[in-house]
């Protein structure tokens, strides 16, 4: 047990003991309504005095958490990660090192220029991110790259803001 | 269609994402092109088409609307409105040419309609120069009742061709891929329509992306892009029957087919060894050959006419452009310099003018480069202008195009001199690949 759990254990005693002793109650079957008040006195703690000894407790096994982004924009016709990018799969390969898993890299680009040209800039972008994990040390063999072009727009607009959503790589489970 | 028929299509959608479905059955007529001219030919020529005699043959098309409606469609016509006609011959030995110069035309078509055995009709007709009082062509086309609009595509051709010297491309066919919103996903098919965008029929229907339809040589087959295993492969499928074979499975990209024009190859990109390159598969030897070896982007490959050269979009000057490979060789030069964005190119059937998405000052229009003189041509006017495919005639070309946020596609000239619209009713329509002749 440790010092600050041992003040927190006592702490809670105390509001809960406190609690209790405000409370009310409210008889509602009678003609007259009659209000008890319950015992409202208050004791107070000394820490000369031995408290109850903390409860037996089971702490559960840490489960892993990533929260880092998982879609990363370009510019168009480009496949450089920006710093946000970079700093996301930093993350990533981070947790991908701890705990290794498949993932799936999906490439994705603007509404403008050719369909198919659009389909290998979007390969190009998700291969990018596969590249930038493998150098932190993620297994080539666990990543998936696909591109989908331009068929999946994240944003259906036909301007700027909707296309800057559309540059993309997502990475999924 | 029934609705019994509908059900039962759906229900099986259920099972399975993706259904190809035999071309027996139309979709809801409701959703097919519509046709608007937004500009046409400066001197168009004047024609009349006296409405076609049926006598007591109840038809369900109106044959003369329909020639009508193809001749404007080109540009290069323009029809005498039936109201203003003073008679309705339907033989030349009818006609008063004098009643026909007078209303201004200088051409007049005239026909009847006849019943043979059951469910056979025999259309008669007969193109007359109205000045020169003769007689040019007299044609018979039979086909089956429910044939009536190939029927009368099939006289529009005739006509076209004895004024314009120019063979017709109105009995031809579009592919095209649609995307329609079901609650919160996309519905793709993959269509085909006449060329009129009249009798659309649904080849294949799936959640996941379809692209890339490209026509077989014999026009009796579309190879196509699809996702419906979650990754990209090409498949071919036959348009009367509706079997289908998937061609490829490899990992990574698995696109842009087209066919050689002997049929018996298929140019692509796989990724598979790395980064997009173009392969060949040759069907007889079961042969794939790779034809690209650079760690750019190349994609896009289209055939020269003479199938002995590929043109394709790379990225290895560091922007889009369109190159030349010869097969034999495998020597490759680079096409285009004008401009940052030149790509997915075609040749129209004269193998000398090249068609291509251009970009010029930040906006995508369709474009053609004349290979002899170097001349650059930017067609269109629309913005975000993509996927050109040049009529079997090399007279038009249709291309997908934005109208608001919607994806529509539009017609335009290759001399830029006629310009139309074929919208969807609904969802949007891109991709279309015009077939070659059916004939």
């Amino acid at each position: 047990m440790n010092y600050f759990s041992r003040q927190l254990y006592v702490l809670l005693t105390i509001i809960c003991f406190a609690t209790v002793g405000c409370s009310t109650s409210t008889t509602q079957d009678s003609s007259e309504s009659i209000t008890t008040i319950e015992d409202t006195s208050v004791a107070t703690a000394t820490v000369d005095t031995e408290p109850d000894p903390v409860p037996e407790m089971v702490e559960e096994d840490e489960v892993p958490v990533n929260d880092a982004a998982t879609v990363f924009y370009f510019e168009f016709d480009k496949a450089v990660l920006n710093d946000e990018a970079r700093a996301a799969l930093m993350q990533h390969a981070e947790f991908l090192k701890a705990n290794p898993a498949s993932i799936r890299l999906e490439g994705h680009a603007d509404e403008r220029g050719t369909r198919e040209y659009n389909m290998a800039l979007g390969e190009r972008r998700a291969k990018t991110v596969k590249e930038y994990l493998v150098l932190q040390g993620v297994a080539a063999s666990s990543m998936e790259v696909i591109s989908y072009g331009e068929e999946r727009a994240a944003s259906f607009g036909s301007n700027e803001s909707s296309w800057r959503m559309n540059r993309r790589v997502e990475l999924k489970n | 269609m029934t609705i019994s028929k509908k059900l039962k299509i759906f229900s099986i959608q259920i099972l399975l994402s993706v259904i190809p479905l035999s071309l027996l059955f139309s979709t809801d007529l409701s959703a097919e092109l519509v046709i608007k001219v937004t500009k046409g030919n400066d001197k168009p020529t004047e024609i009349a088409i006296s409405p076609i005699a049926s006598g007591n043959i109840n038809l369900s098309e109106d044959l003369g609307l329909i020639i009508e409606s193809d001749l404007q469609r080109s540009g290069m016509f323009k029809t005498i409105p039936r109201q203003n006609m003073l008679a309705y011959p339907s033989t030349p030995d009818d006609v008063y040419f004098r009643d026909w110069r007078l209303l201004g035309a200088e051409y007049l078509v005239v026909g009847s309609i006849e019943q043979l055995e059951e469910k056979q009709i025999r259309f008669v007709f007969n193109l007359l120069n109205v000045n020169l009082q003769s007689d040019l062509i007299q044609h018979i086309v039979e086909g089956n009742s429910d044939q009536l609009r190939e029927i009368a595509h099939r006289a529009s051709d005739l006509i076209y061709e004895e004024i314009t010297g120019i063979r017709g491309a109105f009995s031809t066919r579009l592919a095209y891929v649609t995307a329609i919103q079901n609650n919160n996903s996309l519905i793709y098919e993959l269509k085909v329509s006449d060329a009129d965008g009249a009798q659309e029929k649904l080849m294949l229907r799936s959640t996941e992306p379809i692209m890339s339809p490209a026509w077989s040589p014999s026009g009796k087959e579309i190879a196509y892009v699809s996702f419906e295993s979650g990754r990209p492969a090409i498949y071919r499928q036959d348009l009367i029957s509706a079997k289908r074979q998937q061609l490829t499975n490899f990992k990574g990209l698995n696109g842009a087919p087209a066919w050689s024009p002997d049929g018996n190859k298929l140019a692509m990109v796989l990724s598979k060894d790395g980064n997009p390159e173009i392969y060949v598969l040759d069907f007889m030897e079961r042969k794939l050959t790779r034809l690209t070896r650079h760690f750019s982007i190349d994609t896009e490959p289209t055939w020269h006419p003479n199938g002995d050269r590929i043109l394709f979009t790379s990225d290895r000057g560091g922007t889009p452009q369109i190159y030349e490979l010869e097969l034999d060789s495998r020597k490759i030069r680079r096409i285009t310099y004008a401009g940052n964005y030149n790509a997915r190119p075609s040749l129209a059937p004269d193998g000398r003018t090249l068609v291509m998405v251009h970009r010029a000052n930040d906006v995508f229009h369709i474009a053609t480069l004349d290979l002899k003189t170097n001349r650059m041509l930017e067609l269109t006017e629309t913005r975000l202008d993509e996927s050109p495919t040049v009529a079997p005639n090399g007279a038009m070309l249709i291309y997908a195009t934005k109208q608001g946020d919607r994806d529509i596609l539009a017609a335009v000239s290759i001399d830029a001199g006629v310009k139309y619209f074929l919208p969807l009713e609904s969802g949007d329509v891109r991709e279309p690949a015009w077939s070659p002749y059916l004939r």
